[in-house]
């Protein structure tokens, strides 16, 4: 994948096949998140916002409609922007968290500790989530060249 | 809503515990977990409170080696925004008074 500063926006260099795949893996986990599902690795995307039980209990209901909504329309739009040549800062960042979002579930499905080790990378689910890392290290350079610069 | 303005009441108060307990500020925490990206952290942590690039790698280096650190304070309210906005970023965040 390449990114390369286009007017306001960016311009995707970024094969077909793999358009394809984040368009179907972003909708996959969004139908996933908005059945209210939480195994598989998507309860990874709602974690305890307080180390008390009954605190995060309260927590949760208080911010999971809202969480819920967020996550669903970064999804929704990586799945709609997945084929475009060019994307709006708002679609990038949109990208960076669905990106995210999916490489939690896939992490926490195939038990990810920190780098997986070489010879996990065979593995089907492994070497999908290498390459999805790979998406979004791309995609936050360019976000991250776009925040202003502040000394301390 | 009453327009009507009163006298304010003098109500002794002990002097100390109760005005500790509302002003000691809530804090958010964010803890390592293995799965996102450092660069992603602290991108994050820029986006989201404006810290310059060093400030937020030195935060994300700290959740990386110590297994948390404290990210931002302040009210209650403001401690649930922030974990809020970590949390629809997918870092793992909780918040407590400290």
């Amino acid at each position: 994948m390449r990114l390369s500063r286009e007017g306001d926006g960016w311009a995707v260099r970024l094969a077909a096949e793999e358009r394809e795949l984040l368009a179907r893996l972003a909708g996959e986990l969004r139908a996933l998140v908005e059945a209210g599902v939480e195994a598989g690795g998507v309860e990874r995307l709602f974690p305890p916002a307080h180390e008390d039980a009954r605190e995060a209990e309260e927590l949760d209901r208080l911010v999971r409609p809202s969480l819920v909504a967020a996550k669903t329309a970064a999804l929704a739009e990586l799945e709609r922007t997945a084929r475009a040549e060019r994307l709006t800062a708002r679609e990038l960042e949109a990208w960076a968290t669905a990106l995210n979002d999916l490489r939690l579930v896939l992490g926490t499905r195939h038990g990810v500790e920190e780098d997986p080790p070489e010879e996990r990378w065979a593995e089907p689910g492994i070497a999908l989530y290498g390459w999805l890392s790979w998406v979004q290290g791309t995609v936050i350079e360019a976000l991250a060249n776009e925040l202003p610069h502040r000394g301390d | 809503m009453s327009q009507t303005i009163e006298a304010p009441v003098r109500v002794e108060r002990p002097v100390g515990e109760e005005d500790d307990l509302h002003d000691r500020p809530w804090i958010v925490i964010v803890w390592n977990d293995p799965i996102n990206l450092m660069t992603y952290v602290t991108y994050v942590f820029r986006k989201l409170f404006g810290y310059s690039q060093a400030r937020a790698e030195q935060l994300m280096l700290q959740v990386h080696h110590e297994g948390k650190a404290v990210v931002s304070s302040g009210t209650r309210e403001k401690a649930e925004y922030d974990v809020e906005r970590l949390q629809a970023h997918g870092l793992w965040a909780t918040l407590r008074q400290d």
